[in-house]
């Protein structure tokens, strides 16, 4: 690993843009990434989005469209599409081209438009991340999925819904802090146990916002990345995908996201790493359950313990274990295709010491991990800051 | 770096293109994976690269790769979904290929599926149309038949060629898919056929277009030296791989009768195989409808812009021709198979090369090209493979 | 409209047929042609019983087009009494609570409409069954 480099990032605000298209907001996301990187033109193009195919007015070729939209045509441009995974998984087929050798450099995009489609539509679009013959037809909605999670959980370990209120508060006090957050305003736990049920036991304070957004990042080898723009040299130091079964019915634990523990597991090998040696880590809290669960697959918290960190505190700016450090899905939001480009810019951002008011004070290796459906693709990514070879060498070696 | 050793197709399998209507999606692929993993068994992919297009809009279901893997008995390995329109399968191929070519990957399988018998009627014509332009060309009723016919109507109209110019690569098609057990049409059709066919959308006729069918094809990619000595077939490996866009939109192509992203991608994978035009032995072109088998064989250069019709004419085309393409029927008799298509070129290539056509085997053949499109060439993507020697 | 979808299905929904494992004897539902336990092929069919126990449920007030006509309703995860889980709707519940652990049995009931003029799509869902005393 560590022979690619995140060479430049952009982002739009996640939002309701009305008047702006998919292909306009990537575009935008797509010029900021290469003024940050202070380059014209990539070598490849590659968009991670769920539903722009979806339905009957879909949109193919999206990939070409953005392309064309930035100016460049002839450049190799295609989608890649995970379901909520997408972002991730589009940045990792980035790594794989250029560790390949065969480009230099390659721009990733996350996009997603969902304020066009009226709700039932945009309902039924996120349905499509779960089994379409076997789940779907009985009427469960996205949320309805993760809500029968929850409360087999809840019944399993004994924690009460108030418990998990901590993810929420923690998320929403972050985004206060990130202008491009799509929710800005904090909320308490009183606020939390009042919320409407939306699916229960899940409120709406337990799932995070829906929006339009996108956001990119420049890749290139390491060796081209030396002090750009006086930064640290951010190294991608582990890239990890794993699967599961679509089906939450066809898991032999319904309540471990076993994509998720393959994935992370295999990522602290590429890079060496313990989980304790995590600095933050940007999880895939679409809902305050899968915080839970993230993290005890992660192996920051034992099984069924999740919750625990989040009511001590560690989970926090200050605490052992930061998450959601701009207001991660919950707040910041989650325009579902991009939302993986998101957090791992926002990963960049940390290391390079450009978070603003968002900024940790211990940021050198940071953890990104994306869920598509219910935890049947899993895409976890460790970046860190380079070691510099005159220093003596900062990493550990682990078996 | 990268490996310097070599990508090669370790395996391919296909299924019958046609109406599986008792089949789901997950079965079609899965018969298809199988076949694949059948000629290299010892080989267990540690990722998996879905080509699809359609499955999102006509199946209701995103997140193929997790659930092809899963259906696959492949639990918990890497995998996702490629898309690019009609060139979904080649995109995919390129990044099976990108991903062993890297290390990161020894064994990757491309699997391309499509199921478009899950709905009928005008939905169906709904989601074909999801390659066109949604905003400025779907809202207006334009197909991409309807821009192929426009197409053809205008390169017609510029060269002065005659009504039944483009007969010879349905012709060429329909003979070949005879003696092919996996293709939908099977029947030779004659110049007569041609000439009397009923306009499906003036200027094309029923016989200037492909079939889109259900279809699932898959290849094995692995490093070379992944692979024990004792080969059952002759080595392919990918010698060229390349990826190129134009733009979506009919109207917003600088020159209808040129298709500059499969001249791009074509010129890149060529010149990385390090092989002339004249090398290739067969050519597996995105022939969805007749104009642009023609304009694809202008743009890569086998023809001057304007004559690509009288490469079908003078028989340039067929079997024992100086360029045969659609060498077990193309997308005309084959069967068009949406994002599976590219991945179906791939494999029939190789299977060429190898020596296993069959009655549809084209003689010494060793390099071979594929190239599929997206949309009216939104998307192109080319490959081209090599027999080795001596293996 | 998907009527060639739903018919495909049929089997499955009005029957519960799903598969057994030659191998190890596992059963199998949804079908799937390669054994979930053992990773040999599986393609005997075999009908369930219909019985089971609710493993999780949820109420539905945010329906997916198709269903808006029936919400809000319960979905769960019904663990089946041979082994598989399967989503469905639990319906007949009347005045009673719905608790983990609940034991149900399989009916066929209207799923969904497919659209302004498509077909009615049937399947099974899970009522409340009575346990002898």
């Amino acid at each position: 690993m560590e022979r690619v480099a995140v060479l430049g990032v952009g982002m739009v605000p996640v939002d309701e843009h009305w008047d702006r298209s998919m292909v306009d907001l990537a575009g935008e996301a797509a010029l900021a990434a290469m003024t940050d990187a202070g380059m014209e033109r990539v070598d490849a193009l590659i968009v991670g989005n769920m539903t722009a195919a979806v339905g009957e007015s879909g949109q193919l070729n999206l990939a070409a469209q953005i392309a064309d939209w930035c100016g460049w045509r002839g450049l190799e441009a295609y989608k890649v599409e995970a379901a909520c995974a997408s972002g991730a998984a589009a940045f990792r087929a980035g790594i794989v081209t250029v560790a390949s050798g065969q480009v230099d450099s390659v721009l990733v995009v996350g996009v997603e438009k969902m304020s066009q489609t009226e709700s039932t539509l945009t309902t039924a679009a996120l349905a499509t991340a779960a089994d379409a013959d076997y789940e779907v037809p009985h009427g469960p909605s996205f949320v309805a999925l993760n809500a029968l999670i929850m409360r087999r959980y809840q019944h399993e370990y004994g924690w009460q819904h108030e418990d998990f209120a901590p993810f929420s508060v923690n998320a929403h006090a972050n985004a206060a802090r990130n202008p491009f957050a799509r929710l800005r305003h904090t909320i308490s736990v009183k606020e939390y146990s009042r919320a409407r049920i939306v699916s229960d036991p899940i409120n709406i304070l337990d799932a995070s916002p829906t929006g339009d957004g996108a956001a990119a990042i420049v890749l290139t080898r390491s060796g081209k990345v030396n002090g750009h723009a006086n930064r640290p040299t951010v190294v991608v130091a582990a890239s990890a995908v794993a699967t599961d079964t679509i089906g939450i019915h066809s898991r032999r634990e319904p309540l471990r996201l076993f994509a998720a523990e393959r994935s992370a597991h295999t990522a602290y090998l590429q890079a060496g790493l313990r989980p304790d040696e995590m600095d933050f880590f940007e999880l895939h809290d679409a809902f305050s359950i899968m915080a839970a669960l993230s993290l005890e697959a992660a192996g920051m918290a034992e099984v069924g313990q999740g919750p625990r960190l989040a009511q001590e505190g560690a989970i926090r700016p200050d605490g052992s274990i930061p998450i959601a450090t701009f207001g991660g899905l919950k707040a910041r939001g989650h325009p579902v295709g991009a939302t993986g480009v998101y957090q791992l810019v926002e990963v960049t951002r940390q290391l390079w010491g450009e978070a603003g008011d968002n900024q940790l004070s211990k940021a050198r290796v940071g953890m990104a991990q994306s869920i598509g459906g219910t935890g049947a693709t899993v895409v976890t990514h460790i970046l860190r800051i380079k070691a510099k070879p005159a220093s003596p060498s900062l990493r550990h070696s682990h078996a | 770096m990268a490996s310097t050793a070599e990508v090669v197709v370790a395996g391919v399998g296909l299924i019958p293109a046609g109406e599986h209507w008792t089949e789901s999606l997950r079965s079609l692929a899965l018969r298809a994976m199988r076949a694949a993993r059948a000629d290299v068994p010892g080989l267990q992919p540690q990722a998996l690269y879905v080509a699809n297009m359609l499955a999102p809009s006509l199946s209701g279901q995103t997140h193929l790769g997790a659930l092809l893997a899963d259906f696959a008995g492949y639990h918990g390995i890497e995998a996702y979904t490629l898309e690019a329109g009609g060139a979904s399968g080649g995109v995919a191929f390129r990044q099976g290929y990108l991903a062993v070519a890297s290390g990161l990957i020894d064994v990757a399988m491309v699997i391309g599926v499509e199921k478009m018998t899950d709905k009928v009627g005008p939905a169906v014509e709904s989601a074909v149309a999801s390659n066109v332009d949604a905003d400025h060309e779907a809202v207006q009723g334009v197909t991409p038949m309807a821009q192929a016919a426009m197409v053809m109507r205008r390169y017609l109209h510029e060269t002065g060629a005659p009504s039944d110019a483009l007969a010879g690569f349905s012709l060429v098609a329909h003979k070949n898919a005879v003696t092919n057990p996996n293709a939908f049409y099977r029947r030779e059709i004659r110049a007569e056929d041609y000439r009397r066919a009923p306009m499906v959308s003036e200027p094309l006729n029923l016989f200037d277009a492909a079939p889109i069918v259900d279809g699932a094809a898959a290849v094995i990619l692995a490093r070379s030296d992944r692979l024990t000595s004792n080969d059952a077939y002759p080595r392919v490996r990918v010698g060229g791989s390349s990826v190129a866009c134009s733009v979506v939109a009919l109207h917003d192509q600088r020159d209808l009768l040129r298709l500059p992203a499969a001249a791009e991608s074509a010129a890149r994978a060529l010149s990385q195989a390090g092989v002339g035009l004249e090398e290739l032995d067969l050519f597996e072109l995105h022939d969805q409808y007749s104009i642009y088998a023609a304009l694809v064989l202008e743009s890569v250069g086998f023809a001057q812009r304007g004559r690509g019709w009288e490469l079908a004419r003078d028989g340039a085309i067929q079997s024992d021709g100086t360029i045969p393409v659609s060498t077990f029927g193309g997308c005309k008799a084959r069967g068009d198979t949406g994002g599976a298509t590219g991945v179906y070129q791939a494999a029939e290539a190789v299977l060429q090369l190898q020596e296993r056509a069959g009655k549809n085997q084209i003689a010494g053949a060793r390099v071979g090209m594929a190239q599929c499109l997206g949309g009216a060439g939104a998307t192109a993507a080319t490959h081209v493979l090599v027999r080795l020697d001596g293996c | 409209m998907e009527v060639s979808r739903h018919w495909r299905l049929k089997q499955q929904r009005y029957s519960l047929v799903g598969e057994v494992c030659p191998h190890c004897d596992s059963k199998i539902f949804p079908p799937r042609d390669i054994c979930p336990d053992c990773g040999q092929e599986a393609s005997q069919p075999y009908k369930f019983s219909g019985r089971g126990q609710v493993y999780s449920f949820t109420t539905v007030h945010n329906p997916p087009a198709g269903h808006e006509e029936n919400a809000p309703y319960t979905v769960a995860l019904v663990h089946l009494d041979e082994g598989p889980m399967v989503t469905a709707q639990l319906t007949d519940v009347g005045d009673k609570a719905v608790e983990i652990g609940m034991p149900v049995e399989m009916v066929t009931r209207k799923l969904r409409s497919d659209g302004e003029r498509g077909i009615l799509v049937y399947g099974y869902k899970f009522r409340p069954r009575l346990l002898p005393a």
